[in-house]
């Protein structure tokens, strides 16, 4: 007894939403995904006519799907962007490459230009170096705190004037629950919003276009519109502490799929009290990046690499950032607490 | 006829009862075809064909069985002839993961009563995990 779909009532569903609930066709499906993502865009003014964007591209699902979603209503709606296509490759042998080559057939699929920077270019260093260096431990701390200022270095390269990714709901709820687990005021805060400022030099306003898409909805609009998608997990990414939010939440959804969008809900309505420490937006004194202390977190993780101490930015060692900035050497003791662990 | 099935169908209910489990009262209809062997198309994407050596369709068919075949005892006929690795990563309880969505002839196993779901010959059945990154 096939269901029929409950917006036309012609066609046969194809899926339940798992926010509203309702059974939908193919073809309406396609309509409400695509409309709700052109509402978030409007309601949120997340572009200006004329803007040129870059799409954070891994080549996995979410960001194909916004690829293809942003070409879309671009089109459809006149936004008037020139959109491009940013790729990081991080140096990941067997993982990133392969995913590039996704990105690669996007780029013709979508006839948008296509931009990868590296960070062996900008860093001096590949993912596969770097996890030789510090094992499988950190190295995901690495990873995304490079990534965060590669998809900066690759906007400013390309001139784009924002860039957009392809957080999904899900992502959204589980972040908040990390930040809720880990204590991180700050970071809680500031998760939920759907587009960040520009912050200062050398920073890209970025936005969320995909924040209100359950990833059921993306992965449900990849596979019937047949996306082009890569999707092995990260070969370095046990990523023990999201995989627990993550599960947990996927647990929840099972019972009560409004679990994601509520705990966006709670997220974006937490005010923090007056009085609670927040640390101090400033710049960093070497790269000029954002940071919150003397050095910013690319730099003490890049410091601690060249000079054969790859644990200085993992952990708290604030104090030791003066005395790199001045160049003083460091004491054994502080070198002891620094140097790479032995495998 | 008519007989015919009747006798049939007492058949059935003798050997039935003597099994532990209840079994479900189909339609008769659906009983006539009962012995014949399901051919089932499953396809396992996102990630998902990595717990089953990176191999992504499989035909497969189901031996015959008194009852018709359903998807909860597909899901228990899987893990036990098809997994290779991690079998917590693709079943819990009695049913899949949260986070691996199943279709059904193409269409979302929600609207087709998931578990309960009674497998018809030539079923075309996808697994897509949504566990892996994007």
């Amino acid at each position: 007894m096939p269901v029929l779909c409950s917006s036309c009532a012609e066609k046969r569903a194809v899926l339940k939403r798992p926010k509203t609930a309702h059974s939908l066709c193919k073809e309406c499906f396609f309509w409400a995904f695509e409309e709700e993502v052109h509402q978030t865009i409007i309601s949120a003014q997340l572009f200006n006519h004329g803007e040129t964007v870059g799409i954070g591209a891994s080549g996995g699902k979410d960001s194909t799907v916004l690829a293809h979603v942003m070409k879309v209503l671009n089109e459809r709606y006149n936004y008037g962007l020139k959109l491009m296509l940013l790729s990081v490759d991080e140096g990941i042998t067997g993982y990133r490459d392969d995913s590039l080559e996704t990105v690669k057939r996007n780029q013709q699929q979508y006839e948008l230009p296509l931009k990868v920077v590296s960070y062996e270019e900008l860093y001096g260093w590949t993912m596969d170096d770097i996890v030789k260096q510090v094992g499988l431990k950190n190295n995901c701390t690495f990873c995304g705190v490079f990534r965060r200022q590669a998809l900066d270095r690759g906007a400013m390269i390309l001139k784009v004037d924002k860039i957009c990714t392809g957080h999904n709901a899900d992502d959204v709820a589980e972040t908040v629950l990390m930040n809720v687990l880990r204590g991180d005021i700050a970071r809680l805060r500031r998760c939920t919003a759907i587009s960040t400022a520009s912050e200062g030099e050398g920073v890209v306003p970025r936005c969320k276009p995909l924040k209100y898409a359950y990833e059921k909805e993306i992965v449900l609009y990849a596979y019937f519109k047949k996306l082009d998608y890569f999707s092995t997990e990260c070969i370095y990414s046990p990523n023990a502490y999201r995989g627990h939010a993550r599960a947990f939440l996927k647990d929840l959804e099972a019972v009560r799929p409004s679990s994601i969008m509520d705990v966006i809900h709670s997220g974006e309505n937490l005010s923090v009290r007056e009085g609670v420490k927040m640390p101090v937006q400033g710049t960093c004194g070497r790269c000029g990046y954002i940071s919150s202390q003397a050095l910013c977190k690319s730099c003490v993780l890049l410091e601690g690499l060249n000079r054969g101490l790859p644990r200085l930015g993992i952990g708290k060692h604030h104090r030791l950032h003066d005395k790199i900035l001045s160049q003083q050497p460091l004491t054994q003791a502080e070198e002891r607490k620094i140097k790479p662990l032995k495998f | 006829m008519v007989p015919l099935l009747c006798l049939w169908l007492v058949t059935l209910n003798e050997k039935t009862a003597s099994l532990p489990v209840p079994m479900r009262n189909s339609a008769s209809d659906d009983n006539i075809n009962m012995a014949a062997p399901v051919a089932l198309h499953l396809e396992f994407g996102g990630g998902a064909e990595l717990l089953f050596d990176g191999v992504k369709e499989h035909h497969v068919t189901l031996p015959d069985q008194l009852d018709p075949w359903d998807m909860k005892q597909l899901l228990v006929w899987i893990k036990e002839n098809l997994l290779k690795e991690r079998p917590e990563l693709f079943v819990q309880g009695d049913t899949v993961r949260p986070g691996i969505l199943v279709l059904i002839n193409d269409a979302d196993w929600e609207l087709m009563g998931e578990l309960q779901y009674e497998l018809q010959d030539k079923d075309n059945i996808v697994f897509i995990s949504t566990l892996h990154g994007g």
